[in-house]
């Protein structure tokens, strides 16, 4: 799957990743994807903590070389 | 949908505990929480650009202004402060993790729509007025605090 955008959170820690990937769903429009990047282990357990507070869809959440690939799409509001 | 409520009573001053603060400010607004603090006693000198001002309050005030911290740059850690050199080593560690200070982080919880309450009755109680905390979004007392609170999921203490 191609994501619709990609964020780059390497090197950046609890709560940021999840900061930063709120304001970029913000920039997206519903059902598009976005990829994250990140290396914080926090990750595992708060990307999927906050698409279920927020809605979003987590499609897949894969560990590669100390590096987790998430992608998540974005809901339709309301 | 009403947004989910949460609520945190900042009455800390100390960079360490309004670091935990904030870093849960900003994960309660990125979930889609609104989100308040409530700054109250030593914590209120958090929202000044500058250190309390000398120039009027009584003296007592001008004393408490110079022996407070004032402004987050100048907060200091709850433990092993050590006059300073704690605090430094702090700061260091958390640049060589890239972790925001506690005015960046400040920042990102405005910017994700954090709003930051001064408590009133210590601002009497400093001799600070709304010009000297610029950081504030508004001001108010306890029964706002107690109101809003009852209307939160989440609410804290720090």
């Amino acid at each position: 799957m191609k994501p619709d955008q990609v964020l780059d959170c390497v090197g950046l820690y609890c709560p940021m990743p999840i900061a930063r990937t709120a304001q970029k769903m913000e920039e997206m429009e519903e059902g598009q994807v976005l990829k994250v990047i990140a290396d914080d282990p926090g990750i595992k357990e708060d990307m999927p903590a906050w698409c279920r507070k927020t809605g979003h869809e987590l499609i897949s959440m894969e560990e590669k070389e100390g590096e987790i690939h998430i992608m998540v799409r974005k809901a339709k509001s309301g | 949908m009403e947004k989910k409520k949460a609520t945190i009573v900042l009455f800390s001053g100390d960079m360490d505990r309004a670091l935990a603060a904030f870093n849960i400010s900003v994960a309660a607004a990125s979930l889609g929480m609104e989100v308040e603090v409530f700054f109250t006693f030593w914590g209120l000198g958090l929202l000044a650009s500058r250190p309390y001002r000398l120039d009027k309050g009584s003296p007592l005030q001008r004393m408490l202004g110079l022996l407070s911290p004032g402004t987050p740059r100048r907060a200091r850690l709850s433990r092993l402060n050590m006059a300073g050199i704690g605090k430094r080593a702090m700061l260091a560690l958390m640049g060589k993790y890239r972790m925001p200070s506690l005015e960046e982080l400040m920042g990102t919880a405005k910017s994700l729509g954090v709003r930051f309450v001064a408590c009133t009755t210590t601002m009497a109680l400093m001799g600070l007025e709304e010009q000297d905390l610029p950081a504030a979004d508004g001001f108010a007392g306890a029964a706002s605090y107690v109101a809003r609170a009852s209307e939160s999921r989440l609410n804290l203490f720090i």
